[in-house]
């Protein structure tokens, strides 16, 4: 669907059926202390160039800038994106998309979530991918409520490495619903313990990030393994979805529930957002998942079509039966996802990984090299937990001057690992960057 | 939709507010849904039914029966405990439409009270209670 805006004859033609005089005398109906008077307090109007002066300006404040070498990951993470999906996502019909309804004029929209939905279900390597939700967060949020209402479990079990700020917002989500929350311990490798499982009773998920928030590779598993021994539903969550590019994904794991961020999949790092919640799941639980679902289907003459499927789990249908209070999807960011993963391929995608994977290898091996301290031994994806001297803490602010961000303090989160920094390379982060910050940070 | 007077209401049920109803045969008690509600509801795509050995009050949702158009919970007319359910409807739910009394019969249950069934409606005053919902 195209954005038109309205003309001014547009504007007289409805003015003249709606039998208002002007738009004041239409807006009527809201009481004049509710309408602002008088204009808008707003700087004067730029030129073009002027704007663009301005932005350029502003955005070398901020580290954002190609200026800075940062090695920030930690649930959002610098990688290129090829032209074709900046260029194909630009289109009017995919920028101005809302959910489609209606299969007759939507068909191009409805086909690219399909895609997306088809891409995703196979990255993942599980039966059925939804339309997409916000974010990681409220993925893996809407992900356990979803076993709470499969098991008729009581309680969740969360890996303390899941994503902080994801496991906040879970902690939102669940809150007013009295259901229990436990956290799983992390162990001295830097991985999840999952010894108190064996006795934890009316379980209805268990729930593990892996790469997780510390980088490691989780043995996804005997998680799952052990989660089935205790009758609830596995939740593989993932900050870092090129990953499976070289790791074996969830579905091959025993993941009942895959979820996550797909942030990573073409979307720019733009302070946090937009995001993509990615969620996928086995097909048997496909009328108890949230979200927004795309079908294929043949009309009355056969030919091939695309419809929004199993809505009545929705709430414009279900109402408070509804399972999940989304009633949308996050299509702009599915798209750019499904244009970068077509773009890449699975061979792409494996390549991809094996270079992110590699740069973060030479990171942590040259750092051991000039006698920093790692801090778990498990194997990592394309980024790992240093810990750095204690007075670090002042050279991190010097380097930010120097534009080098030396990667995230995880103290905030985890008091017990003070001096604690979790570092990330992509393929962005070229060896010279890496050389120079080693040198950098070597006293 | 049918009119009221094209409905198979048969006698030898009873009849809940919320459109189940249950029969004795021999010593089993089913449960199903009218003849009203599946023809309301039109084509049903998927039935989701309790375990065998669960339980449930007199009056609690025991599954949802999904249409194309609508999910609607079911509710138990009598409690008790589950004794079997229809597995024929995982494949086939179009059952329910086809022959909501016999084919399409959702679950059987050990009645807590059978004298419950009392409560019931008879085939005359569910008549009454659809023309009152007319």
């Amino acid at each position: 669907m195209r954005y038109l805006p309205h003309t001014e004859d547009d504007i007289a033609t409805m003015l003249t059926s709606s039998k208002a005089d002007s738009l004041d005398d239409l807006f009527m109906t809201i009481p004049g202390d509710c309408r602002r008077t008088g204009d808008l307090e707003l700087p004067e109007p730029l030129t073009e160039w002027e704007l663009i002066d301005r932005i350029d300006s502003l955005s070398r404040d901020v580290a954002s800038s190609r200026e800075y070498t940062t090695f920030l990951g930690a649930g959002s993470y610098e990688h290129f994106i090829p032209q074709s999906v900046s260029h194909l996502l630009s289109r009017s019909e995919f920028v101005t998309s809302y959910t489609p309804y209606q299969p007759e004029i939507s068909q191009g929209t409805l086909q690219a979530i399909y895609e997306y939905q088809t891409l995703t279900a196979r990255l993942l390597g599980m039966e059925v991918a939804n339309a997409s939700l916000y974010d990681g967060a409220s993925a893996l949020a809407e992900a356990l409520l979803m076993a709470l209402r499969v098991t008729k479990g009581t309680r969740v079990a969360l890996s303390r490495l899941i994503h902080p700020l994801y496991r906040q917002v879970v902690a939102t989500y669940l809150q007013p619903t009295g259901y229990e929350i436990v956290e799983l311990p992390y162990g001295t490798d830097g991985t999840t313990d999952l010894s108190s499982l064996d006795t934890m009773d009316d379980l209805a998920a268990v729930a593990i990030q892996s790469p997780n928030f510390f980088g490691s590779i989780e043995d996804l598993k005997t998680a799952a393994d052990k989660t089935r021994d205790r009758g609830a539903l596995f939740i593989t969550a993932f900050t870092e979805p090129l990953a499976f590019g070289l790791l074996k994904n969830p579905g091959a794991l025993g993941a009942d529930i895959a979820c996550g961020e797909g942030q990573s999949l073409g979307i720019p790092r733009c302070f946090g957002g937009p995001a993509l919640g990615m969620l996928a799941c086995k097909s048997k639980y496909v009328r108890t998942m949230p979200g927004r679902l795309v079908g294929k289907t043949e009309d009355v003459e056969g030919k091939r079509g695309f419809v929004l499927t199993l809505a009545t789990r929705e709430q414009h249908i279900r109402r408070e039966k509804a399972t999940s209070n989304i009633c949308t999807n996050n299509s702009l960011c599915a798209l750019a996802a499904a244009m970068y993963m077509a773009s890449l391929g699975a061979t792409g995608m494996r390549e991809l990984a094996q270079i992110n994977h590699d740069r973060s290898e030479y990171l942590k091996g040259e750092l051991v090299t000039a006698g920093q301290d790692v801090a778990f031994s498990g194997p990592t994806f394309n980024e790992f937990v240093v810990r750095f001297t204690p007075d670090f803490s002042s050279r991190y602010d010097e380097l930010i001057e120097q534009k080098i961000i030396a990667g995230l303090p995880i103290e905030r989160w985890y008091p017990e690992l003070p001096h604690h920094y979790l570092l990330c390379c992509t393929e962005t982060t070229g060896k010279k960057d890496i050389d120079r910050f080693v040198q950098e940070v070597t006293p | 939709m049918k009119e009221i007077s094209e409905l198979y209401l048969p006698d030898d049920v009873r009849y809940a507010e919320t459109h189940e109803w249950i029969r004795i045969d021999d010593d089993r008690v089913r449960i199903g849904i009218s003849d009203f509600a599946q023809d309301q509801l039109g084509d049903i795509v998927f039935v989701e039914l309790p375990k065998v050995g669960d339980t449930f009050g007199s009056g609690e949702e025991f599954g949802t029966v999904e249409s194309v158009k609508a999910v609607s919970e079911l509710y138990i007319p009598v409690g008790g405990e589950v004794l079997s359910v229809n597995t024929e409807l995982e494949d086939t739910p179009e059952l329910v439409n086809q022959d909501p009394y016999n084919d399409g019969w959702l679950i059987e249950i050990q009645p807590d009270e059978l004298a419950e069934m009392e409560n019931c409606m008879t085939k005359d005053d569910y008549i009454e209670l659809l023309e009152g919902e007319e």
